[in-house]
């Protein structure tokens, strides 16, 4: 399902521009300043200007917001050094500022050509993002990009306040070709689009509490959902983090065994589970309203 | 990678006040197009970063037609190019004379 506004189809900009205010939007460190990436001539690679993320600020529903777009269509939206130090200087102005963040996610996770570089910088912004948040920081992920949220990417996305995610949107640590290659074909067929889709796609990620809204794939839903859930507070102390560990160890010992999606939505209580792939959000919201597990503003 | 730079006499102008604009993305068979506004209005400037090499003859000949065609005087344009076929960087070229025309938003 695509639409005139798909967040899937869009570029990172266009995402931007139509996400925030019209017209509200200044970026940092534009491509015209061509802090390009040091690492990719060395491999005979093309650069961006921009290095595949955009950073700026501008306004939802007139309050100030900072905002992060990775360009997903640029070397899978992966994050090198330059891409990864503007989104660490982006949180670190948001404790700074006290202005929430929304980090449009699409992303295969670190780019290998940087490798070292590259995972340095997902620490670098994790350590910011919860420093961030421990200041009283919203910090909210929106996922629904060709590239998913994979990698280094989806760890930074489980720091995050809430996650937004459409049917598109797919989030998981490792991506469905390393998880073939490592561990065979038996344990997961990558060419299984509705296997990928079931694991690791918007609609299980929000069923079993892996992120917080369910939008629909357009930009405007993306919006409307970006404003309910800056309306909560984001709050990370140990009490949260306490009771997150205990309902991930308790639906570990609930699901742990369970061998396909559709075992856990069986058992979550979902009516016909097997037709929720297919549903439009409307229909997979009605009918799974009080079944799914809620996450504690940690996952 | 194969580095290029066309110095061209357009015969127009670029119109609207906008000082850049950027489109297009570097993506396997894309290129994105940076353009400034800052050169003299009878000069366009187009430097190309491109991943196929060789090509030389077949850019001359894109730029050629497009600055005969668009108004691109007193432009600078910066192009990182995935390996874009002739149609589509026409294509991009077009886009970004467009876009440096609008109103900043």
């Amino acid at each position: 399902m695509t639409s005139e506004n798909s967040w899937y189809e869009a570029g990172a900009r266009q995402r931007v521009a139509a996400l925030l205010d019209p017209g509200s939007f200044a970026e940092f460190i534009g491509p015209e300043q061509r802090e390009i990436s040091p690492h990719l001539a060395i491999f005979d690679l093309p650069e961006q200007f921009d290095d595949g993320i955009i950073v700026g600020h501008g306004t939802l529903e007139g309050r100030r917001i900072l905002v992060a777009a990775q360009e997903g269509r640029f070397m899978g939206g992966a994050f090198g050094e330059v891409h990864g130090a503007k989104l660490t200087g982006l949180l670190r102005a948001a404790r700074t500022l006290g202005e929430p963040v929304l980090i449009l996610f699409d992303t295969g996770g670190v780019r290998l050509q940087e490798a070292n570089a590259g995972e340095l910088a997902i620490a670098e912004i994790m350590r910011a993002l919860v420093e961030a948040r421990m200041a009283g920081v919203q910090v909210v992920g929106l996922i629904g990009g060709r590239a998913g949220c994979y990698g280094g990417g989806s760890l930074i996305a489980g720091c995050c306040s809430a996650l937004i995610v459409s049917e598109q949107g797919r989030i998981s640590v490792s991506g469905p070709e390393v998880i073939e290659t490592n561990k065979g074909i038996e344990e997961f067929d990558s060419r299984d689009r509705a296997l990928v889709w079931r694991t690791m796609g918007g609609k299980h990620r929000y069923l079993i509490g892996g992120a917080d809204a369910f939008a629909d794939d357009d930009v405007l839903a993306f919006r409307e959902a970006a404003l309910i859930v800056l309306a909560g507070n984001g709050r990370l102390d140990a009490d949260v983090l306490e009771a997150e560990q205990q309902r991930l160890e308790h639906r570990l010992h609930r699901f742990g065994k369970a061998h396909d999606a559709i075992d856990i939505w069986t058992d979550i209580g979902v009516s016909e589970p097997t037709e929720i792939p297919g549903l439009a959000t409307d229909e997979f919201l009605r009918r799974t309203t009080n079944k799914r597990e809620t996450a504690n503003g940690a996952r | 990678m194969e580095k290029l730079s066309f110095t061209m006499k357009p015969s127009t102008p670029a119109t609207g006040t906008r000082a850049r604009a950027i489109v297009g993305v570097v993506a396997s068979g894309n290129l994105e197009v940076l353009l400034e506004r800052n050169l003299p209005a009878n000069i366009c400037i187009i430097d190309i970063a491109t991943a196929a090499r060789g090509f030389a003859a077949v850019w001359e000949a894109v730029i050629e037609d497009f600055v005969t065609r668009r108004p691109a005087g007193g432009l600078h344009i910066s192009i990182n190019d995935g390996g874009a076929r002739p149609d589509m960087v026409s294509l991009r070229l077009a886009q970004g004379v467009r876009l440096i025309e609008e109103l900043e938003a």
